[in-house]
Formats: structure tokens, C-alpha cells, sequence
């Protein structure tokens, strides 16, 4: 277990490492990035100086070990348009985001486990067909089509909840479901996915024939094992897509997290908000597939026998 | 004991009418209607410049905000209404509509070549190769690929070469795996080693050997990737980062139309819909593909 654990980290770090250096020299690509902040009218010596400020004058290569270094002291510039720190522009729209993922996610799993084994119990029948289709239909709907309908009949046409932002919990209403509907889809397919391999098992048959209760079997041995492969999706697929999902829907809803943080300051070409902002979301999510993977190696012990680094 | 080889029995190959004829005969209701709803989206895309009635940049300002044709203030000849500038909708979501397909069929090819050649080439070579684009791949499915495409627009601007090679970068490690999971399988394959005896070179085996064989699971995945590429790139539309204005795309309709909601809810509602039509009618023939190449795997 100790040595899978090491090698997951490592895995994680070296990914992590990967991704600050393609972020780094990316941003490098386009040229002078100052010149897309100050714009016209700004005489060539204060450009000078800006340039000096920001440090855009080092040579590339001790840029990014300068870059690297932050990674220790925790400076990691200034914004271009708001001129503070850039760790504490992202770090206060990180709570807001969190209070939309988590309900989010709750519902999601509220929804798509027992949906997901109604499919898989009930798949020859029109209950599992139904939810299917539904399941289908809604990985097929992008999630701002979603979010601009469901504004356009619960705001616009009934009046019944607010548009934009985050003031009262009538607000979380939209957002939540917007959020979730994609979540929904996918892990509703996947659940059912995983119980159909699991209900096909000896181990089933053999709880069935100790005269288990049904609901019993499938609960205690259905889903404990399911349970696994899901806990391994909701890691490496679900975790990907409530990211994406916060970007959108965040910008939809004026809600003040950090995904409409990125689109804002993509926007407005705030490169260093940028770059800080999509190495924090990518290392959460780095860490949570981490900590999945490592949840599922001491959930499955032959997992952690079988499978090389 | 070793059988007698079985000479195969001779069949005529189909002829491609006769295929198609087959194809449409083993689809079931909801198939049928996602085949032609994908053939009406894509002919309204190749024929837009001759279907739709008004050029899709021009505008009037005297006509602006008119509502579809059968509502009060509808004016004749704008089928969809107008949006804000007094453009006419319907010829602007034909033409949202086949950028949005050409965009999206561009980045999936991209997406095929470079991820089919790389999985290739981590296949056959194996070795250090193999686990430094494996490595790769991990990497690329670590990140959120919204996350990339947002960051990379940002910095290099949203011409359409960018657009394409980022839809291109979403996805490619999917055809990498792949191809290397088929590779690796058929290399282990008698007729590999019979190919490899007779004299064949790696590149004359990548070519007449392999390819052939991994053809149908790509098939399938391009077609899976597909809908996810049409979703992304409406996405980046959506939020300002795809082709910018006054150039129309399916999602900058949206993003744009959102703000005349409470007024003039068609000039969204026409776009949004053709977006959910291509998702929706491209996953179910790709579901229905792999379906299909899962009975021939599992009749083999």
C-alpha cells in the first residue's frame, strides 16, 4: 500500500509539474502581454517601466524559474487589471464555488445512485429504458442550453426565481440544477453500468441462495462493489466535468466563483489571474483523482498487486 | 489436433446502396430519426448559401427584434425573426450552423491524426517512447480540458487555425489509447509475425496490416468525439472565446442572444435548439456504431 501511494504522488506531482511548465511557457507564446493591459496613448518610457515591473524584461528561462519559485513564497504576481495579489483574487472566489459544487454534487449523488440501480435492476423493463433515455437526453443537452432555458421559463415567463448571483438561497436553485444536470447523466450511466457487471456475479447468487432479502443482496453486495468503479468514475470523469460545468455556469449566473473568475479575466486577457487560477483548479483536481485513486487502491487490494506504475 | 482450414465461403461484397439499405433495416425508431436529422443538419450546412433568404452579417436597423413570422410585429421574409442589429436568424443559424460543423469536423480529424499517429507510434516502438507518451496521455486526462481551451484561446487569440487546433487537442488521447491498446493486441497476432517473416517493414505493416484493423473502433470514437467537440466548441462560443463577431457560430448566437432574453427569447431559442439536435443525433449513431462493432467483437 505504501509503495502504491508513493507512486501515486508522484504521478501527481510529476503531472502537476507538467502542467505549471505548459501554463508557463504558454503564456509566453503571445509576445508582450503588457500590451494587451494598458492599450493605446501610454508613452514608450511608462511601457518601460511596466514591462520592468511585471519583470517581462528577464530572459525567458529565469522567468519560469522565477515563476517556479513562487511555488515556495507564495508570490505569484499582481493582477494586471486589478493590481493585487493574484493568489488573493483566486483564493476568496474559491469559497463560492465550493458552495455551488457541493450541492451539486449531493444532488447528483442523491439522484444518479438510485437511478442508476432502478436502470440496472429493472433494465428489461420500461423503467430501465426510461431512465436511460432520460439519462441519455440529458448528456446530449450542453448545460448552458440547460441554464438559459431554465432561466428563460423559472425568471423570464413565471418570475419565479432571480436571474443572476448569489444573495439568497433562491439563487442556488438554477445554478444547482444547471450544474448537475450533466453530472446527473453521466453518473447514472456509469452506476448502471457498474451494478449490471456486478448482479451478473456468483457472489450474488450465492447471497440470493443464503435467502438474503432482495434488497438486502443488493444493497450489501450489489453496491459495495459497484461502489468501487463508481467511486473510481466520480474521481477521474466527474471531477473533469464539474470543473468545466463550474467555468459555464458560473459565467452564466454572475456567481462569483472561480470559474466566471477565469472566464472574466480570459476575457480580459489578465494573464497572470489566468495562469494562477487554472494551476489551482487543475491541481484540485489533480489531487481528488489522487486521493480517489488511492481510496480505490485501499477499497480493491488487487488493485494495488496488479497494476504497475 | 490441428483442423483443416476452412476456405472461406465467397460473398459478394455489398454494394454501397445495399449497405446503407442494411445499415437503415438494423436501426431501430429513435436511430432512424438521428440519421435524419443528421443528414437534413448537415445538407441546411453545405447548402446554407443557397437556402438561406438574407446575407447573415447584414443588417436593418429598422427591422431589429422582430419576432419569428406568425407572432404580432413578424415582418415577411424572416422566418425566425431578427435579433438585436436587425439580422435575420434563420440565415444566421444556417450559417452558425455549418461553422460550427466545419469547425467541428476539422478539430476531430486533427484530434484523429494526431492522437492515431502517436498511439501508433507508442504501439510498434514501445520502450521509452511508449511511456512518454503515455505519460502524455495521463496528463491530458488529469486536466479538465475546458480549463486548456479557455487558457490557450486567451493567449493566442481566437482565429479560426487556433479554434481548430485546440477542438483538435481535446480528445486526441482518447484515439492514442486506442490505437495503442489495438496495436499492442494485434502485434502479438500470427499474421503480424507471418508479415514480419515475409519481409515487411514496420511502416508497410502500420499500413496494410494495422490500420485495417483498428479502422472500425475509430470509426466509433470519432463519432463519439464527435458531439463532445461540437459541445466544446459552442461552449468557447458561448463565452466569448470562439470565432468573434460579427461571424456567426451556433454558440456565440446564444451567448449573445442571452442578453435580449426577456425581450426577444427566438433569437436563442433557434440556435440552442440546432445545438442539442447535432448532440443528440450524433451521440445515438455513435452509441448505436459502437453497439455495433461490440456484437462483431463478441461474435469473433
Amino acid at each position: 500500500m505504501l509503495s502504491y501511494a508513493l507512486r501515486t504522488l508522484t504521478r501527481m506531482a510529476l503531472t502537476f509539474f507538467a502542467i505549471v511548465t505548459i501554463v508557463f511557457f504558454a503564456t509566453r507564446l503571445s509576445g508582450d502581454a503588457i500590451d494587451y493591459v494598458v492599450g493605446e496613448g501610454i508613452t514608450s518610457e511608462d511601457r518601460a517601466l511596466l514591462i520592468e515591473y511585471y519583470d517581462l524584461d528577464k530572459p525567458l528561462f529565469s522567468q519560469y524559474l522565477a515563476f517556479l519559485h513562487a511555488f515556495t513564497d507564495g508570490q505569484f504576481g499582481l493582477s494586471f487589471i486589478e493590481r493585487r495579489p493574484v493568489s488573493e483574487i483566486v483564493v476568496e472566489r474559491l469559497w463560492p464555488s465550493a458552495q455551488l459544487l457541493l450541492p451539486a454534487m449531493a444532488l447528483t449523488l442523491l439522484v444518479s445512485i438510485p437511478l442508476g440501480i432502478a436502470a440496472a435492476i429493472w433494465r428489461k423493463s420500461w423503467v430501465g429504458s426510461a431512465v436511460m433515455a432520460v439519462a441519455f437526453l440529458g448528456y446530449a443537452v450542453p448545460n448552458f442550453v440547460l441554464a438559459i432555458v431554465m432561466m428563460l421559463v423559472f425568471s423570464y415567463w413565471l418570475n419565479w426565481l432571480p436571474v443572476v448571483g448569489n444573495g439568497t438561497a433562491l439563487h442556488f436553485i438554477m445554478p444547482t440544477v444547471a450544474m448537475a444536470g450533466v453530472l446527473i447523466a453521466a453518473l447514472t450511466r456509469f452506476t448502471r453500468n457498474a451494478m449490471l457487471d456486478v448482479l451478473g456475479q456468483d457472489f450474488m447468487r450465492t447471497a440470493r441462495a443464503k435467502g438474503l432479502p432482495e434488497a438486502r443482496v443488493i444493497v450489501k453486495h450489489g453496491l459495495r462493489n459497484a461502489g468501487i468503479t463508481i467511486l473510481s468514475v466520480i474521481g477521474l470523469q466527474v471531477a473533469g466535468l464539474a470543473a468545466a460545468g463550474s467555468v459555464v455556469i458560473e459565467s452564466i449566473f454572475a456567481w462569483p466563483g472561480i470559474g466566471d473568475l477565469l472566464v472574466s479575466s480570459a476575457l480580459r486577457r489578465d494573464y497572470p489571474v489566468l495562469q494562477f487560477g487554472v494551476l489551482t483548479v487543475a491541481l484540485a483536481v489533480i489531487v481528488i483523482n489522487a486521493a480517489v485513486d488511492l481510496a480505490y487502491a485501499w477499497a480493491d487490494p488487487r488493485l494495488r498487486h496488479t497494476v504497475k506504475a | 489436433m490441428t483442423y483443416p482450414a476452412v476456405p472461406a465461403p465467397s460473398l459478394p461484397a455489398p454494394s454501397l446502396p445495399a449497405a446503407a439499405y442494411q445499415l437503415w433495416r438494423s436501426a431501430d425508431v429513435i436511430q432512424k430519426a438521428a440519421i435524419l436529422i443528421g443528414i437534413a443538419l448537415v445538407v441546411l450546412a453545405i447548402f446554407a448559401p443557397l437556402i438561406a433568404p438574407f446575407d447573415p452579417n447584414s443588417q436593418s436597423l429598422i427591422s431589429r427584434l422582430r419576432p419569428p413570422l406568425g407572432f404580432e410585429r413578424a415582418k415577411a421574409g424572416y422566418l425566425l425573426g431578427t435579433d438585436e442589429l436587425g439580422r435575420d436568424v434563420f440565415s444566421r443559424s444556417l450559417y452558425g450552423l455549418r461553422l460550427t460543423l466545419m469547425l467541428a469536423g476539422l478539430g476531430a480529424t486533427l484530434g484523429l491524426m494526431i492522437g492515431g499517429t502517436l498511439g501508433l507510434l507508442a504501439g510498434i516502438a514501445g520502450g521509452r517512447t511508449e511511456a512518454t507518451i503515455m505519460a502524455a496521455v495521463d496528463t491530458q486526462i488529469a486536466v479538465p480540458f475546458t480549463l486548456v481551451a479557455l487558457f490557450l484561446l486567451a493567449i493566442l487569440g481566437s482565429s479560426i487555425q487556433v479554434i481548430v487546433l485546440v477542438l483538435g487537442l481535446a480528445g486526441w488521447e482518447q484515439y492514442a489509447r486506442i490505437v495503442r491498446g489495438e496495436v499492442k493486441r494485434l502485434m502479438n497476432m500470427p499474421f503480424i509475425e507471418a508479415a514480419r517473416a515475409a519481409g515487411a517493414g514496420p511502416l508497410r505493416i502500420a499500413r496494410h496490416h494495422l490500420l485495417p484493423n483498428i479502422v472500425s473502433p475509430l470509426v466509433v470514437q470519432f463519432t463519439l468525439s464527435l458531439s463532445n467537440i461540437v459541445l466544446l466548441e459552442s461552449t468557447l462560443s458561448f463565452l466569448g472565446l470562439g470565432v468573434q463577431p460579427p461571424t456567426a457560430t451556433l454558440g456565440s448566437m446564444v451567448g449573445i442572444g442571452r442578453d435580449y432574453m426577456p425581450t426577444a427569447p427566438w433569437i436563442v431559442i433557434a440556435p440552442a435548439m440546432m445545438i442539442l439536435l447535432i448532440t443528440f443525433a450524433v451521440q445515438i449513431l455513435g452509441d448505436w456504431l459502437r453497439d455495433g462493432a461490440d456484437v462483431r467483437l463478441r461474435a469473433r
